[in-house]
């Protein structure tokens, strides 16, 4: 990271030392390392070459914190050394738009910049999860996923299961991974990113709200409701099939998909940006992608799922003529073609109706099946209270709160009804402090 | 006859302290006094809307509440459950490395003191764990005791234990313990080592002469002297587990599973860099800050004076 940083640094003052060109820089922070980088640094090349008044240079930042951290310290040392545009994780949408001052929405940069924005064209809870009540968009859909279920065809042949037949329901996961370690699998079934999946995708997919006030769409005094019958029962669930080994716990955010990768577990609920590492580690034929299963008992059919994922959000103080080539960024990457090519490189969805159709036109998902899942599940229906996204204030740390309360589950020092209404008296104290630091 | 060095002006003594001044300020003081002035503050990640908790004060310092507003962040710890929780861990953590470290390191000493042949060979190798940054040695341990690739987690796992420590808690805490005991034993060795030969062997040898064996003549003779050197180790460690083992848990568990490994410096570094609670951070940082202080003072005021040279 830091020999990028040099170089980009060195690279920027080389740039800087060279008159007579009025090209205008726009500083492009991000966390997208290794692959994800390279697509980054090529749909910047790709804007650069498109038009010359204005020279988008992306920088690789670390981790999402990593970056959130430094764009802070940056704006906040006031010598104009911030980035124009910055990725957020989707944890942090709150505390940015707490920072009134700070950001830029992107709906008005748009305008101010008189660039064409159509609202509709974007996919209904990619759009919805960063905009406003009023569907005002704040921050630019970027990178977004959803989990959808994995399954390893291989594994289910062996226990004597139809490999093209992944489980509907949980009843059926939990059947079908009885099945599955009683023919020597060595576990059944391993989420992704637990809270991500397990609870906040869990209560979208059945239309149980995360929070109060729309999941905190409707403002920021709220606590948190993730304690239902429903979702004790899912968690609890859960935690009686780790006895067997049906359930096994891989660790915290994407730890465990190793063990969906090295064959010992045979099912996987993880994000569909996942896709491309699953498929090649397993081989794409032996890899099955589904939606994700539900509880008949407490949905008849399943609602919608929610993203995860990152946008770009603009920073204010920079100087007023850069602004319009953030914008025309933003235009530039919202186009299909762009779109439905970081869509088929990454497996993160497009944020365009548009890019999905082109993708289903060129033949993709023939080739790749499955990676249509994702967009299928988020379009399921329109999206409700409930599954429109979340907006939380502390996310970071509430989601870490999450994290340890079903750690305890797991390692069975709790009851799931114990741990989750643990979890939402420490997340709502955290709620409190937010209230207070943003009124 | 007493030959003092002076200086013929005044200025120039505080000309040569200049450096060192200026470094101490700019590092150590202003960071410092900064995390002070933070934890008084509230504010939001962009530092846009920035109150002083205790304006209250100045216009009205009898009322209750202006106290608790002022104090707001350290109210907040105090009364947090998990940051108690943090104190114990950390306090665990700390006398366990110190305990087992300062004991395995004295007994290396004692043995590499002994030795003849090969002396220096084994001095070395010992000396070596501590050229390891702490960050390094945690990536390391997290290799060897990875439950599904570490070998050592495999070995553990065929004599039919069962080792995970992303899981188990207890187990997470012995390994962070294990790994800063590994990574510090060298620094606690070098230390014996020189106190150890600083002895004069002319007491040993009387000692032998009179017929003490060689246990007597450490508890009675070789231990006693040390033990300046011990007390001072004891502080130093006690201090390196507060501060510097912050590379070890980053590395290999980031305070998990649960919060079973999460020290008082983990936590500070979690709040502030992860959660973006710059106010909760600072606070946190304050009361580490006066406990390092207290135990330094502790070390100068009691153990220094002791010391025997």
């Amino acid at each position: 990271m830091r020999t990028s940083l040099f170089v980009s640094a060195s690279f920027a003052t080389l740039l800087a030392a060279l008159p007579a060109h009025a090209q205008k820089e726009i500083q492009w922070w991000h966390a997208m390392g290794g692959n994800l980088g390279e697509t980054v640094n090529q749909l910047a090349a790709e804007f650069n070459k498109s038009q010359t008044a204005f020279k988008v240079v992306p920088v690789y930042k670390g981790s999402y914190t990593e970056t959130l951290t430094a764009a802070i310290a940056a704006f906040r040392a006031r010598q104009n050394a911030h980035p124009h545009i910055v990725q957020v994780f989707e944890v942090g949408t709150a505390t940015m738009m707490a920072a009134k001052g700070a950001i830029y929405p992107v709906h008005q940069l748009m305008a101010d910049a008189k660039e064409p924005f159509d609202p509709k064209a974007y996919i209904g809870p990619v759009y919805g999860y960063y905009s406003t009540t009023d569907g005002k968009l704040l921050s630019m859909p970027f990178n977004s996923s959803t989990p959808v279920l994995y399954w390893n065809k291989e594994l289910f042949q062996k226990a004597g299961l139809d490999p093209e037949k992944p489980p509907k329901t949980w009843p059926e996961l939990g059947e079908m991974g009885k099945k599955l370690v009683a023919a020597g699998a060595k576990c059944g079934f391993t989420p992704q990113w637990q809270t991500w999946t397990m609870i906040e995708n869990f209560g979208a997919w059945h239309n149980l709200p995360f929070a109060t006030k729309q999941n905190g769409f409707g403002g920021i005094d709220i606590e948190l409701k993730f304690n239902s019958p429903a979702h004790v029962k899912h968690i609890q669930t859960l935690a009686d099939w780790g006895k067997e080994k049906v359930f096994v716990y891989g660790g915290r955010e994407g730890k465990s998909t190793p063990l969906f990768n090295s064959g010992d577990c045979a099912m996987h609920i993880a994000s569909s940006a996942s896709a491309a590492g699953i498929q090649k580690a397993l081989g794409a034929e032996k890899v099955g992608i589904a939606m994700m299963p539900y509880w008949p008992d407490v949905i008849a059919k399943p609602q919608n799922s929610i993203i995860g994922g990152a946008t770009l959000w603009v920073l204010q103080g920079k100087p007023k003529d850069e602004y319009p080539g953030v914008a025309k960024f933003f235009a530039f990457l919202s186009k299909p073609e762009i779109q439905a090519k970081w869509h088929q490189e990454t497996g993160y969805v497009p944020i365009t109706l548009a890019a999905a159709e082109l993708t289903e036109e060129s033949g993709f998902y023939k080739k790749f099946p499955g990676r249509e899942v994702a967009v299928k599940q988020l379009t399921l229906n329109p999206p409700t209270e409930n599954s429109k996204g979340l907006r939380i204030g502390n996310f970071v740390q509430i989601r870490d709160v999450m994290d340890e309360e079903l750690e305890s589950v797991w390692s069975g020092k709790k009851t799931a009804k114990q741990a989750l209404d643990d979890a939402v008296a420490r997340g709502n104290k955290l709620l409190k402090d937010f209230e207070a630091a943003n009124k | 006859m007493h030959k003092r060095v002076t200086f013929d002006t005044k200025l120039l003594p505080y000309l040569l302290l200049l450096p060192q001044i200026f470094v101490t300020i700019a590092f150590f003081i202003w960071p410092s006094a900064q995390a002070v002035w933070q934890s008084f503050l509230l504010e939001d990640a962009f530092g846009g809307r920035t109150q002083f908790l205790c304006s209250g004060l100045l216009t009205d310092p009898l009322a209750g509440d202006t106290w608790q507003r002022c104090f707001r962040h350290f109210d907040r710890l105090l009364s947090d459950s998990g940051y108690w929780h943090s104190v114990r861990v950390t306090l665990f953590f700390s006398l366990m490395v110190a305990a087992i470290g300062l004991a395995l390191s004295l007994l290396l000493a004692v043995m590499a003191d002994r030795t003849i042949r090969g002396g220096t060979v084994y001095k070395t190798f010992l000396i070596w764990p501590y050229a390891v940054a702490s960050a390094v040695a945690g990536v390391l341990f997290g290799f060897m005791f990875n439950p599904r690739v570490g070998t050592l987690a495999y070995t553990l796992s065929a004599l039919g234990f069962d080792w995970n420590h992303q899981l188990n808690g207890n187990q997470a805490l012995w390994l962070v313990i294990l790994a800063a005991c590994w990574n510090q034993i060298s620094y606690n060795f070098l230390f014996f080592l020189a106190g150890l030969q600083s002895i004069p062997k002319s007491l040993i040898e009387a000692a032998a002469i009179d017929g003490a064996g060689p246990g007597r003549r450490f508890w009675t003779i070789v231990f006693p002297l040390l033990s300046p050197t011990g007390f001072f180790l004891l502080v130093v460690n006690i201090i390196y587990v507060f501060i510097g083992t912050f590379g070890i848990i980053d590395a290999l568990t980031q305070g998990g599973p649960g919060q079973a490994t999460e020290i008082l410096v983990f936590k500070v570094y979690k709040d502030g860099f992860r959660g973006q609670d710059f106010g909760g951070s600072a606070a946190q940082s304050t009361i580490l800050m006066m406990v390092m202080i207290a135990l330094t003072v502790v070390q100068f005021r009691f153990i220094e004076r002791r010391v025997h040279y």
